[in-house]
């Protein structure tokens, strides 16, 4: 029978099948990190249990340190939670890459470039994020912490079977315009609860052009619009991105798992539950005007009219966030001016967003009054920027250049926005308070991000 | 866990749609490694606003939350559903939900009703006329019942059975210990191994 991609991950991991229960699907690798992993060890604990498969189980250190510097953390409750994990870690035999260490990053950043993110293989994070890792054709979704204990101590997760949809991206993103934008706008044509109870696979010509980095900027966003995992077929651009990776495969061994991954993409054939189509070159830059994901609009459109929405529910929602954001309809958003700018999280932290933001910097300098951050995504997104000499490019334009880490993506650290300010930001949630209690966040791409931090205004590189 | 059965309390109007996790509970109170305790983080930025529902006292002790669609959205923090129980709330009542956070409430016994939009606006409209009104929850029945009126919901029944029992994920789970030993041998060996 002619199955998705998804549907064939998920049938290589069903460990046991049971009448009117979820399945009982095998986990092949285990991320964890400081916030939503300390509940769950005390359980392990509590219960005497162990973790059954340390060797399946990887760790890092990412939402609550500093980004200033790598020897203090502050905040004496951040520093206990960090302590706890690094305890916890060492307690039960897990791999452990803290504060300083050179792989050391936003745990959906690390496990790509570490080459631990594998297509076919069923991942879990206590991060909604974890849909990033779908990207690589694999499984990826994000778990409460009693789900974390769950796979602590078993390695498997009842699931109850989604629904499939395909989201079909067809023609080729226009100059300037990145994957950020792309699902920017797929997400205001859905809504945010358009995905939910769905795995969704994107596919079609412009997502078959997009690197790595772009695909991982689509599928780590799949959550915000209630999708429980999004993935995208493994194909020649997967594996040459894998291949030499240090957790990737080598010898026959590699021969053998690229020989698999060509089994998994989608048969022809194949029934989706539903479809979503989405022409790529019709697509402009696209930025956030209110405090949901699918509050958007392109650039070089107006902040909305509440009263102009379809429902009631829509447009009170609608009021709601442009007073909370402060805004006028039919301001050009062009015109919005703020004071941060955030370049970073497992958004668009990587090199190719880095080096994007950088093209655009070049020469230029960040507006009189506008605090521009740029967080790498891992310390060794951070090395290899410095190995291309974009930090300097960031400095000389004035922007702050920093350690690895979440930082102002959600504001545990003390990256945060103060009451008021404004900020355009490359990361993926611009919910109330979200980067800093009453800060206002507009979500845009990392191009997007350098020409606003130019500006002062929310602008594209064209208009520079 | 502790089992469920059926619930009856007074109920909040939460007349708002797309309620994040971060409006339920900001990252700030995630700092704790700590399991319970965080009603003080539960909607803690919009209870600043004196006007906010849940400083209204009429709605005092209330234990069922309703609110608009789109409930728990956005991060998979178990913290949001320990900081509704923390406060007291046993049910929570909306069209939709975020995934993640539907999964944690049911394994936590927080119960989270699924009503048509209709539903809800018209408990809306019954609890702001008399916040003082039970509402009536019923997993057996699969019902809510208020002054006369009763709405059936769905919910799985592997939930709603393990809701019932109160049981514990793991140790269901185990009782498949040999089938997933079984499994662990046939996985391929270019498969990842961190250690
Ligand atoms: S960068 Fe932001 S979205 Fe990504 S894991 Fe960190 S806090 Fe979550």
């Amino acid at each position: 029978m002619s199955r998705t991609l998804a549907q064939k991950v998920w049938d290589a991991h069903v460990v046991a099948k049971s009448e009117g229960e979820p399945d009982l699907l095998y986990i092949d690798l285990h991320l964890l990190h400081e916030v939503t992993s300390p509940q769950a060890f005390d359980g392990l604990r509590l219960a005497g249990r162990k973790v059954r498969r340390p060797d399946l189980t990887i760790a890092t250190e990412d939402h609550n340190t500093p980004t200033d510097n790598l020897l203090t953390i502050s905040d004496p409750v951040s520093r206990t939670q960090i302590e706890t994990l690094r305890k916890n870690c060492a307690e039960f035999g897990v791999r452990l890459h803290p504060l300083g260490d050179p792989i050391q990053g936003v745990v959906h950043v690390m496990g790509p470039q570490q080459g631990l993110t594998q297509p076919g293989m069923t991942i879990v994070c206590g991060d909604s994020h974890t849909s990033t890792h779908g990207a690589f054709g694999a499984l990826a979704f994000g778990i409460g912490t009693s789900e974390v204990e769950h796979v602590l101590a078993t390695q498997t997760l009842q699931q109850a079977v989604p629904k499939q949809m395909a989201v079909t991206v067809t023609g080729e993103l226009p100059a300037d315009v990145t994957a950020k934008d792309l699902i920017l706008a797929l997400i205001t044509k859905v809504g945010t609860g358009g995905g939910r109870g769905y795995v969704v696979e994107y596919r079609g010509s412009a997502i078959e052009k997009l690197s790595m980095e772009g695909r991982m900027t689509v599928s780590n966003m799949s959550i915000e619009w209630g999708a429980k995992a999004g993935l995208i077929a493994p194909d020649e651009t997967t594996f040459a991105w894998l291949e030499g990776r240090p957790f990737a495969p080598t010898g026959a061994q590699w021969d053998a798992a690229v020989a698999y991954w060509r089994t998994l993409p989608t048969d022809p054939g194949a029934h989706f539950d539903t479809e979503v189509h989405l022409d790529a070159s019709s697509l402009t830059p696209f930025v956030t005007w209110g405090t949901n994901p699918g509050q958007g609009a392109p650039l070089g459109d107006v902040v909305p009219d509440p009263e102009s929405f379809g429902t009631e529910a829509e447009r009170a929602a609608a009021r709601r966030a442009v007073e909370y954001m402060d805004l006028r309809p039919g301001t050009a958003l062009r015109d919005v001016a703020v004071d941060v700018v955030f370049l970073g999280s497992c958004t668009n932290g990587r090199m190719e967003d880095l080096r994007l933001a950088a093209s655009v910097l070049r020469g230029r300098k960040v507006a009189e009054g506008v605090r521009m951050l740029v967080v790498p995504g891992s310390a060794q997104v951070r090395a290899e920027a410095e190995e291309e000499g974009l930090h300097e490019i960031f400095t000389a334009a004035g922007a702050e250049w920093r350690f690895a880490g979440c930082s102002m993506c959600l504001g545990m650290n003390p990256d945060t926005l103060k009451p008021g300010e404004r900020a355009a930001s490359t990361s993926n949630r611009n919910f109330e308070g979200r980067q800093g209690k009453g800060g206002r966040t507009h979500l845009v791409s990392p191009a997007v991000a350098a020409a606003t931090a130019v500006r002062g205004r929310l602008s594209a590189p064209a208009d520079l | 866990m502790e089992k469920f059965s059926a619930h009856i309390g007074t109920a909040v109007p939460l007349r708002r749609s797309n309620v994040d996790t971060d409006q339920i509970i900001p990252a700030v109170f995630l700092k704790r490694v700590t399991r319970t305790g965080f009603e003080d983080g539960l909607f803690s930025a919009w209870r600043e606003d004196p006007e906010f529902v849940l400083n209204n006292p009429a709605y005092a002790g209330a234990t069922v939350l309703v609110a608009g669609p789109e409930f728990g959205t956005g991060s998979s923090r178990e913290h949001a559903v320990w900081a509704l129980l923390d406060y007291g709330f046993r049910v929570v009542i909306s069209p939709r939900y975020g995934d993640i956070f539907r999964g944690n409430s049911l394994k936590q016994g927080l119960l989270t009703v699924e009503l048509p939009q209709e539903a809800v606006e018209q408990l809306w409209d019954r609890v702001e006329a008399d916040p003082a009104m039970a509402v009536e929850i019923d997993l057996v029945a699969r019902e809510v019942r208020c002054a006369g009126l009763v709405w059936p919901f769905a919910l799985d029944d592997f939930s709603r059975w393990r809701l019932l029992e109160g049981l514990d994920d793991i140790g269901l789970t185990l009782r498949h210990a040999d089938s997933i030993s079984a499994f662990e041998t046939t996985r391929p060996s270019f498969g990842v191994v961190v250690n």
